[in-house]
């Protein structure tokens, strides 16, 4: 049950043959390597395989392959340039905000699309935990990721071209 | 890999009705949050699929020009978040998107497919049926219209032909115009969490009168209800504290909530007071009426 799709992902263009009976968590992390990507539970409550299409974060685990045809993927492995990490990334270190680390991925990718969205703004640490609602962690507890995400926000914290 | 026998993709609606009628195994998948989660369970019903994932027939959100509102069944709960239409018009609505889930399912689940599945938690069932939405739905012999309180038909069973697909929910001016709504979801967490009881009310005020109260729960019956007797009570009264006590007596007879390892009966029911008393008051307060 094989069908081409074309895609971009993490900024290049990609044509693949897939089985439209595979997950898109499937056919990153099998067919392309993409391990960043975590399934947790497997059922879209977990947030550990969160990636970025077309600018809105989804769970890759319940997202069919075949419906990212056409469109643009982000991954946690497109997020560091030029082995330099992102903004974001930077700030899950600085702040300690990784403990096993299963779930980082997700969690900065989830990060990552709310202060794109949201910088300038006026947002409160509500907004925050309601953004990040999707991801579970189950060691380091969320104080520390509210606070990335906090002072990612502030000024001045706007990633380098 | 999901089990699935069967996959089509439909390039418009007539071509999903047209898959669906050819083929009567197949079930419809739009966001795919509940469908495929039940895939992955193995369960059979769900192993064809037509896909009407992303169709942009199904996406509309408007305002016609006799005032009626359009919300086209293939819009994302986060879409429905964002319409200026639905945060002015139906707040309670706009206020049910919020509680669903988190930010990823809310970007894929669809207000369509919350309505379809037919289960009494919908967490937009109880706003739009406060609202007598209607659905516009569209199978092998052309399209038909039918009021949301006669769709469902029982838990998880809905008034929907394996051949035909919803497109659209309808809300005429006279429904929404006027009225000032609220919408509360009580639930064990603040998110990822099905409903203990969802409770919508719009109310229709004249100083201090309540000329009008439609009342809808979700998790109190078997499928999300009007609240009939509830509403017969209000209407036309005087805004009171004593009218709320009175409208929590009549919705006794309306609501027919379960013990389930949620919460039981009795739990249910004392919640579905409070919600009632609490959502009308502030609809009430939303319009500038005070309860004396």
């Amino acid at each position: 049950m094989n069908q081409n799709i074309t895609l971009t992902i993490n900024n290049r263009e990609k044509t693949l043959s897939i089985d439209v009976r595979s997950s898109l968590l499937e056919v990153l992390r099998d067919q392309l390597g993409l391990t960043s990507i975590k399934q947790g539970c497997g059922v879209g409550e977990c947030g550990a395989c969160t990636i970025i299409i077309d600018d809105e974060i989804i769970d890759s685990c319940i997202y069919l392959a075949v419906w990212a045809d056409g469109k643009s993927v982000r991954t946690l492995e497109g997020e560091s340039k030029n082995a330099v990490l992102s903004t974001v990334q930077k700030g899950y270190v600085d702040e300690g905000a990784v403990q096993c680390g299963f779930c980082t991925p997700g969690l900065i990718m989830t990060t990552t699309s709310f202060v794109e969205k949201n910088r300038g703004k006026e947002i409160s640490r509500e907004e925050i935990r309601k953004a990040h609602a999707g991801n579970t962690c189950r060691c380091t507890g969320y104080q520390t990721i509210l606070t990335v995400a906090e002072k990612c926000l502030e000024p001045g914290k706007e990633p380098e071209e | 890999m999901f089990p699935l026998q069967r996959y089509e993709k439909a390039d418009s609606i007539e071509d999903a009705v047209r898959l669906l009628s050819d083929n009567p195994e197949a079930k419809v998948i739009s966001g795919g949050t509940d469908v495929l989660i039940r895939l992955r369970d193995g369960k059979k019903a769900y192993n064809q699929l037509v896909d009407i994932h992303d169709l942009d027939e199904l996406k509309i959100c408007d305002i016609t020009a006799d005032g009626t509102i359009r919300i086209g069944a293939g819009i994302s709960f986060s879409e429905v978040i964002a319409s200026d239409i639905i945060k002015k018009h139906l707040p309670h609505l706009h206020k049910a998107a919020e509680t669903i889930g988190g930010p990823q399912i809310r970007n894929i689940a669809t207000i369509g497919g919350n309505i379809c599945n037919g289960v009494t938690s919908a967490d937009s069932a109880s706003p739009l049926l406060a609202s007598n939405a209607r659905l516009i739905i569209q199978g092998p012999d052309g399209k038909r219209e039918v009021a949301l309180s006669e769709f469902y038909l029982g838990p998880g069973k809905v008034a929907l032909d394996q051949s035909e697909i919803l497109i659209a929910f309808t809300i005429s001016k006279q429904d929404y115009s006027g009225y000032s709504s609220d919408f509360f979801k009580y639930a064990m967490r603040e998110a990822m969490d099905i409903a203990t009881i969802g409770c919508a009310a719009a109310c229709l005020i004249d100083g201090n009168q309540l000329v009008d109260l439609r009342l809808a729960f979700g998790v109190a019956a078997p499928t999300p209800i009007r609240c009939s007797k509830a509403e017969d009570a209000a209407r036309g009264e005087t805004i009171s504290e004593a009218l709320l006590t009175k409208i929590g007596d009549a919705l006794a007879e309306d609501v027919n909530p379960r013990t389930s390892w949620r919460a039981s009966r009795e739990f249910r029911l004392h919640i579905i007071r409070e919600l009632a008393e609490r959502v009308i008051k502030n609809a009430i307060e939303k319009a500038g009426g005070t309860l004396t």
